[in-house]
Protein backbone atom coordinates (compact mmCIF):
# COMPACT_ATOMS: atom_id res chain seq x y z
CA UNK A 1 0.00 0.00 0.00
CA UNK A 2 0.85 3.51 -0.77
CA UNK A 3 1.91 4.77 2.39
CA UNK A 4 1.09 8.79 1.22
CA UNK A 5 -2.73 7.64 1.03
CA UNK A 6 -5.18 9.34 3.36
CA UNK A 7 -7.92 7.27 5.23
CA UNK A 8 -10.45 10.42 4.11
CA UNK A 9 -11.16 12.87 1.92
CA UNK A 10 -13.65 15.87 1.52
CA UNK A 11 -15.44 18.06 -0.44
CA UNK A 12 -16.76 21.32 -0.28
CA UNK A 13 -20.62 21.28 -1.60
CA UNK A 14 -22.21 24.39 -3.95
CA UNK A 15 -23.78 26.59 -0.77
CA UNK A 16 -26.57 29.03 -2.83
CA UNK A 17 -27.14 32.19 -1.60
CA UNK A 18 -30.71 30.68 -1.61
CA UNK A 19 -29.86 27.85 0.82
CA UNK A 20 -31.62 27.99 3.79
CA UNK A 21 -29.23 26.32 6.16
CA UNK A 22 -25.57 27.82 7.20
CA UNK A 23 -22.99 25.67 4.57
CA UNK A 24 -21.90 22.79 6.15
CA UNK A 25 -18.53 23.50 5.13
CA UNK A 26 -16.47 20.00 4.15
CA UNK A 27 -18.65 16.95 3.56
CA UNK A 28 -15.94 13.90 4.39
CA UNK A 29 -16.00 10.65 3.28
CA UNK A 30 -13.66 7.38 3.91
CA UNK A 31 -11.86 6.03 1.45
CA UNK A 32 -10.19 2.78 3.70
CA UNK A 33 -6.84 0.84 2.76
CA UNK A 34 -9.02 -1.83 1.24
CA UNK A 35 -9.40 0.32 -1.69
CA UNK A 36 -5.59 1.02 -1.79
CA UNK A 37 -4.38 -2.85 -1.09
CA UNK A 38 -4.54 -5.01 -4.16
CA UNK A 39 -4.40 -8.50 -3.65
CA UNK A 40 -3.11 -8.92 -0.12
CA UNK A 41 1.04 -9.71 -0.29
CA UNK A 42 2.33 -12.48 2.03
CA UNK A 43 3.58 -11.87 5.60
CA UNK A 44 2.14 -8.77 6.00
CA UNK A 45 2.94 -7.53 9.92
CA UNK A 46 0.40 -8.61 12.90
CA UNK A 47 -1.42 -7.25 15.78
CA UNK A 48 -1.28 -9.80 18.84
CA UNK A 49 -4.00 -11.41 19.22
CA UNK A 50 -5.95 -8.99 21.56
CA UNK A 51 -5.12 -6.58 19.86
CA UNK A 52 -6.38 -7.61 16.50
CA UNK A 53 -9.77 -8.39 18.38
CA UNK A 54 -9.69 -5.00 19.70
CA UNK A 55 -9.23 -3.41 16.03
CA UNK A 56 -11.04 -5.73 14.01
CA UNK A 57 -8.07 -6.75 12.12
CA UNK A 58 -5.31 -9.07 12.56
CA UNK A 59 -3.41 -6.73 9.96
CA UNK A 60 -2.22 -2.51 10.90
CA UNK A 61 -2.35 -2.44 7.08
CA UNK A 62 -5.82 -2.84 7.09
CA UNK A 63 -6.99 -0.60 10.37
CA UNK A 64 -9.03 2.40 10.05
CA UNK A 65 -9.97 4.32 12.98
CA UNK A 66 -13.27 5.98 12.94
CA UNK A 67 -14.61 9.15 14.35
CA UNK A 68 -17.65 11.55 13.90
CA UNK A 69 -15.73 13.94 11.55
CA UNK A 70 -18.22 16.93 12.13
CA UNK A 71 -17.80 17.04 15.91
CA UNK A 72 -15.26 19.02 16.01
CA UNK A 73 -17.48 21.79 14.72
CA UNK A 74 -19.61 21.87 17.23
CA UNK B 1 -24.87 -27.16 9.30
CA UNK B 2 -24.16 -24.57 11.89
CA UNK B 3 -23.21 -25.27 15.41
CA UNK B 4 -23.86 -22.45 17.34
CA UNK B 5 -20.67 -21.28 20.27
CA UNK B 6 -22.10 -19.63 23.37
CA UNK B 7 -19.80 -16.40 22.93
CA UNK B 8 -19.71 -13.30 20.90
CA UNK B 9 -17.14 -12.45 18.64
CA UNK B 10 -16.29 -9.37 20.07
CA UNK B 11 -16.67 -8.06 24.20
CA UNK B 12 -20.07 -5.91 23.62
CA UNK B 13 -20.42 -3.18 26.39
CA UNK B 14 -22.56 -0.74 26.97
CA UNK B 15 -22.42 2.33 28.45
CA UNK B 16 -25.30 4.09 29.07
CA UNK B 17 -29.10 3.37 29.40
CA UNK B 18 -30.29 5.17 25.90
CA UNK B 19 -32.94 3.41 23.92
CA UNK B 20 -32.71 6.05 21.60
CA UNK B 21 -29.74 4.41 19.92
CA UNK B 22 -31.74 1.37 19.51
CA UNK B 23 -33.54 2.89 16.91
CA UNK B 24 -30.60 3.79 15.31
CA UNK B 25 -28.87 0.12 15.64
CA UNK B 26 -31.73 -2.12 14.73
CA UNK B 27 -31.19 0.11 11.15
CA UNK B 28 -27.91 -2.90 11.31
CA UNK B 29 -30.47 -5.22 12.31
CA UNK B 30 -33.49 -5.60 9.50
CA UNK B 31 -32.28 -2.84 7.05
CA UNK B 32 -31.43 -3.73 3.58
CA UNK B 33 -27.67 -3.28 4.39
CA UNK B 34 -27.43 -4.70 7.82
CA UNK B 35 -26.07 -7.99 8.76
CA UNK B 36 -29.03 -10.17 8.49
CA UNK B 37 -29.81 -9.45 4.67
CA UNK B 38 -25.72 -9.78 4.51
CA UNK B 39 -25.60 -13.14 6.10
CA UNK B 40 -28.34 -14.72 3.69
CA UNK B 41 -27.27 -12.95 0.72
CA UNK B 42 -23.96 -14.47 0.94
CA UNK B 43 -25.47 -17.98 1.89
CA UNK B 44 -27.44 -18.10 -0.91
CA UNK B 45 -24.77 -17.22 -3.45
CA UNK B 46 -22.82 -20.12 -2.95
CA UNK B 47 -24.90 -22.51 -4.86
CA UNK B 48 -23.98 -20.56 -7.92
CA UNK B 49 -20.54 -19.56 -7.81
CA UNK B 50 -17.03 -20.97 -8.84
CA UNK B 51 -15.75 -23.56 -6.13
CA UNK B 52 -12.79 -21.68 -5.90
CA UNK B 53 -14.44 -18.78 -4.08
CA UNK B 54 -17.57 -21.06 -1.99
CA UNK B 55 -15.56 -20.90 1.20
CA UNK B 56 -14.73 -17.27 1.30
CA UNK B 57 -18.83 -16.69 0.52
CA UNK B 58 -19.27 -19.53 3.59
CA UNK B 59 -17.16 -18.01 6.32
CA UNK B 60 -17.85 -14.37 5.55
CA UNK B 61 -21.64 -15.22 5.37
CA UNK B 62 -21.46 -17.37 8.69
CA UNK B 63 -19.63 -14.13 10.28
CA UNK B 64 -22.34 -12.14 9.71
CA UNK B 65 -24.81 -14.02 11.73
CA UNK B 66 -22.25 -13.24 14.71
CA UNK B 67 -22.36 -9.19 14.10
CA UNK B 68 -26.22 -9.89 13.91
CA UNK B 69 -25.52 -11.40 17.43
CA UNK B 70 -23.58 -8.81 18.16
CA UNK B 71 -26.33 -5.86 17.23
CA UNK B 72 -29.45 -7.49 18.71
CA UNK B 73 -26.82 -7.82 21.83
CA UNK B 74 -26.54 -3.92 22.06
CA UNK B 75 -30.31 -3.54 21.15
CA UNK B 76 -31.25 -6.06 24.06
CA UNK B 77 -28.95 -3.89 26.66
CA UNK B 78 -30.06 -0.72 25.36
CA UNK B 79 -34.01 -1.38 25.78
CA UNK B 80 -34.25 -4.55 28.48
CA UNK B 81 -35.07 -2.25 31.30
CA UNK B 82 -36.75 0.46 29.77
CA UNK B 83 -40.39 1.58 30.65
CA UNK B 84 -42.93 2.09 28.29
CA UNK B 85 -42.26 5.46 29.15
CA UNK B 86 -38.62 5.81 28.30
CA UNK B 87 -39.28 4.22 25.16
CA UNK B 88 -41.83 6.71 24.00
CA UNK B 89 -39.02 9.80 25.08
CA UNK B 90 -36.55 7.27 23.29
CA UNK B 91 -39.03 7.77 19.86
CA UNK B 92 -39.41 3.74 20.20
CA UNK B 93 -43.20 4.08 20.86
CA UNK B 94 -44.17 2.80 17.55
CA UNK B 95 -42.10 -0.01 17.80
CA UNK B 96 -43.23 -0.71 21.17
CA UNK B 97 -47.06 -1.08 20.50
CA UNK B 98 -46.12 -3.92 17.95
CA UNK B 99 -43.62 -5.44 19.51
CA UNK B 100 -42.94 -4.23 23.47
CA UNK B 101 -39.13 -4.60 23.57
CA UNK B 102 -38.90 -7.90 21.34
CA UNK B 103 -36.47 -7.62 18.29
CA UNK B 104 -38.09 -7.32 15.24
CA UNK B 105 -36.21 -7.47 11.81
CA UNK B 106 -36.93 -3.92 10.56
CA UNK B 107 -34.96 -0.96 9.59
CA UNK B 108 -34.33 2.29 11.20
CA UNK B 109 -37.65 3.58 9.86
CA UNK B 110 -40.17 0.57 10.52
CA UNK B 111 -39.93 -0.79 7.43
CA UNK B 112 -39.95 -4.85 7.35
CA UNK B 113 -37.29 -6.71 6.02
CA UNK B 114 -37.60 -8.02 2.62
CA UNK B 115 -36.06 -11.02 0.56
CA UNK B 116 -35.78 -8.01 -2.27
CA UNK B 117 -32.56 -6.45 -0.21
CA UNK B 118 -30.61 -9.90 -1.26
CA UNK B 119 -29.23 -9.84 -5.07
CA UNK B 120 -28.48 -13.12 -6.40
CA UNK B 121 -28.20 -12.42 -10.65
CA UNK B 122 -26.29 -15.44 -10.74
CA UNK B 123 -23.74 -14.10 -12.10
CA UNK B 124 -19.99 -14.77 -10.61
CA UNK B 125 -18.51 -11.49 -11.10
CA UNK B 126 -22.20 -9.10 -10.90
CA UNK B 127 -22.45 -11.30 -7.58
CA UNK B 128 -19.42 -10.33 -6.20
CA UNK B 129 -19.71 -6.65 -7.06
CA UNK B 130 -22.53 -6.98 -5.57
CA UNK B 131 -20.75 -8.31 -2.31
CA UNK B 132 -18.43 -5.47 -2.75
CA UNK B 133 -20.67 -2.39 -2.79
CA UNK B 134 -22.96 -4.12 0.11
CA UNK B 135 -19.91 -4.36 2.54
CA UNK B 136 -19.14 -0.49 1.76
CA UNK B 137 -22.48 0.46 2.09
CA UNK B 138 -22.46 -1.43 5.29
CA UNK B 139 -19.10 0.36 6.64
CA UNK B 140 -21.09 4.12 5.89
CA UNK B 141 -24.62 2.86 7.80
CA UNK B 142 -21.63 2.38 10.66
CA UNK B 143 -20.16 5.16 10.18
CA UNK B 144 -23.14 7.00 10.12
CA UNK B 145 -24.55 5.16 13.16
CA UNK B 146 -21.02 6.13 14.55
CA UNK B 147 -21.77 10.35 13.92
CA UNK B 148 -25.19 9.83 15.78
CA UNK B 149 -24.09 7.66 19.00
CA UNK B 150 -22.14 9.28 22.01
CA UNK B 151 -22.00 6.01 24.10
CA UNK B 152 -18.22 5.26 24.20
CA UNK B 153 -18.73 1.85 24.72
CA UNK B 154 -20.89 0.80 21.89
CA UNK B 155 -18.69 3.03 19.78
CA UNK B 156 -15.96 0.64 20.06
CA UNK B 157 -18.21 -2.25 19.25
CA UNK B 158 -19.38 -0.33 15.93
CA UNK B 159 -16.23 0.08 14.83
CA UNK B 160 -14.91 -3.50 14.87
CA UNK B 161 -18.05 -4.33 13.16
CA UNK B 162 -16.92 -1.36 10.59
CA UNK B 163 -13.60 -2.28 10.47
CA UNK B 164 -14.74 -6.28 9.15
CA UNK B 165 -16.49 -4.29 6.68
CA UNK B 166 -13.64 -3.26 5.15
CA UNK B 167 -11.83 -6.59 5.76
CA UNK B 168 -14.94 -8.45 4.15
CA UNK B 169 -13.99 -6.18 0.96
CA UNK B 170 -10.90 -6.47 0.45
CA UNK B 171 -11.55 -10.29 0.52
CA UNK B 172 -14.55 -10.05 -2.25
CA UNK B 173 -11.89 -8.18 -4.02
CA UNK B 174 -9.69 -10.57 -4.00
CA UNK B 175 -12.17 -13.69 -5.11
CA UNK B 176 -12.73 -11.02 -8.27
CA UNK B 177 -9.17 -11.03 -8.60
CA UNK B 178 -9.47 -15.30 -8.82
CA UNK B 179 -12.09 -15.43 -10.77
CA UNK B 180 -10.42 -12.92 -13.60
CA UNK B 181 -7.06 -15.52 -13.64
CA UNK B 182 -6.74 -17.66 -16.68
CA UNK B 183 -6.80 -21.50 -15.22
CA UNK B 184 -3.23 -22.60 -13.44
CA UNK B 185 -1.97 -19.69 -13.78
CA UNK B 186 -0.84 -18.15 -9.83
CA UNK B 187 -1.77 -14.53 -9.06
CA UNK B 188 1.64 -13.07 -8.85
CA UNK B 189 2.28 -11.77 -5.17
CA UNK C 1 -32.07 -18.37 39.02
CA UNK C 2 -28.83 -17.34 37.25
CA UNK C 3 -25.69 -16.67 38.99
CA UNK C 4 -23.62 -13.57 37.98
CA UNK C 5 -20.17 -14.92 36.56
CA UNK C 6 -16.69 -13.90 38.44
CA UNK C 7 -14.13 -11.19 36.71
CA UNK C 8 -12.06 -14.77 35.88
CA UNK C 9 -14.76 -16.12 33.59
CA UNK C 10 -14.57 -12.32 31.42
CA UNK C 11 -11.17 -12.60 31.17
CA UNK C 12 -11.04 -16.47 29.83
CA UNK C 13 -13.96 -15.77 27.62
CA UNK C 14 -11.85 -12.48 25.84
CA UNK C 15 -8.50 -14.74 25.93
CA UNK C 16 -10.96 -16.87 23.56
CA UNK C 17 -12.31 -14.14 21.67
CA UNK C 18 -8.76 -13.17 20.93
CA UNK C 19 -7.62 -16.11 19.64
CA UNK C 20 -10.91 -16.79 17.71
CA UNK C 21 -10.55 -13.28 16.26
CA UNK C 22 -7.12 -14.92 14.53
CA UNK C 23 -9.17 -17.54 13.06
CA UNK C 24 -11.21 -15.62 11.75
CA UNK C 25 -9.00 -13.54 9.84
CA UNK C 26 -6.77 -16.32 9.10
CA UNK C 27 -9.80 -18.18 7.73
CA UNK C 28 -10.94 -15.74 5.46
CA UNK C 29 -7.38 -14.58 4.58
CA UNK C 30 -6.35 -18.63 3.44
CA UNK C 31 -9.66 -18.53 1.47
CA UNK C 32 -8.16 -15.64 -1.10
CA UNK C 33 -4.61 -17.59 -0.30
CA UNK C 34 -4.50 -21.15 -0.02
CA UNK C 35 -0.79 -21.57 -0.40
CA UNK C 36 0.84 -19.42 1.88
CA UNK C 37 2.22 -21.93 4.10
CA UNK C 38 3.39 -19.40 6.93
CA UNK C 39 -0.27 -18.59 7.42
CA UNK C 40 -1.50 -22.35 7.70
CA UNK C 41 1.28 -23.25 10.07
CA UNK C 42 0.15 -19.95 12.31
CA UNK C 43 -3.75 -21.30 11.47
CA UNK C 44 -2.66 -25.16 13.14
CA UNK C 45 -1.14 -23.19 16.08
CA UNK C 46 -3.71 -20.98 16.95
CA UNK C 47 -6.37 -24.06 16.44
CA UNK C 48 -4.47 -26.02 18.89
CA UNK C 49 -4.63 -23.04 21.35
CA UNK C 50 -8.27 -22.84 20.85
CA UNK C 51 -8.69 -25.99 21.88
CA UNK C 52 -6.84 -25.58 25.50
CA UNK C 53 -8.43 -22.43 25.98
CA UNK C 54 -11.99 -23.94 25.31
CA UNK C 55 -11.65 -27.01 27.33
CA UNK C 56 -10.84 -24.69 30.70
CA UNK C 57 -13.66 -22.63 30.11
CA UNK C 58 -15.86 -26.08 29.85
CA UNK C 59 -14.31 -27.66 32.69
CA UNK C 60 -15.50 -24.56 35.21
CA UNK C 61 -18.18 -23.02 33.04
CA UNK C 62 -20.45 -25.76 31.39
CA UNK C 63 -20.24 -26.42 27.52
CA UNK C 64 -19.41 -23.67 24.83
CA UNK C 65 -20.84 -25.89 21.91
CA UNK C 66 -23.57 -28.39 21.78
CA UNK C 67 -24.97 -30.83 19.46
CA UNK C 68 -21.93 -33.54 20.78
CA UNK C 69 -19.05 -30.61 20.30
CA UNK C 70 -18.68 -30.17 24.02
CA UNK C 71 -19.11 -32.66 26.74
CA UNK C 72 -22.40 -32.25 29.16
CA UNK C 73 -21.89 -31.87 32.90
CA UNK C 74 -25.01 -33.68 35.06
CA UNK C 75 -27.58 -32.49 34.84
CA UNK C 76 -27.44 -31.34 31.48
CA UNK C 77 -25.81 -27.70 31.48
CA UNK C 78 -25.96 -26.88 27.56
CA UNK C 79 -29.26 -24.33 28.51
CA UNK C 80 -27.62 -22.93 31.79
CA UNK C 81 -27.86 -19.50 31.12
CA UNK C 82 -26.39 -16.43 31.41
CA UNK C 83 -26.17 -16.37 27.08
CA UNK C 84 -23.37 -14.52 25.49
CA UNK C 85 -26.17 -11.43 24.87
CA UNK C 86 -27.18 -11.27 28.27
CA UNK C 87 -23.11 -11.06 29.96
Amino acid sequence: MNSKNTNQKSYVPYHSPYDPCPPIGKKFYSTPPNLYMGFQPYNLPQYSPKEALMKGTLWPAFYDYYENPYEKRR
Amino acid sequence: MWVYEKKLQYPVKVTSCNPTLAKYLIEQYGGSDGELAAALRYLNQRYTIPDKVIGLLTDIGTEEFAHLEMIATMIYKLTKDATPEQLKEAGIADHYVNHDSALFYHNAAGVPFTASYIAAKGDPIADLYEDIAAEEKARATYQWIINMSDDPDLNDSLRFLREREIIHSQRFREAVEILKEERDRKIFF
Amino acid sequence: MQQTLPEEFYQWMEELQAVDFVLVELTLYLDTHPQDQTAIQQFNQFAQQRKHIKKAIESKYGPLQQYGNSYSGMPWNWSDGPWPWQL
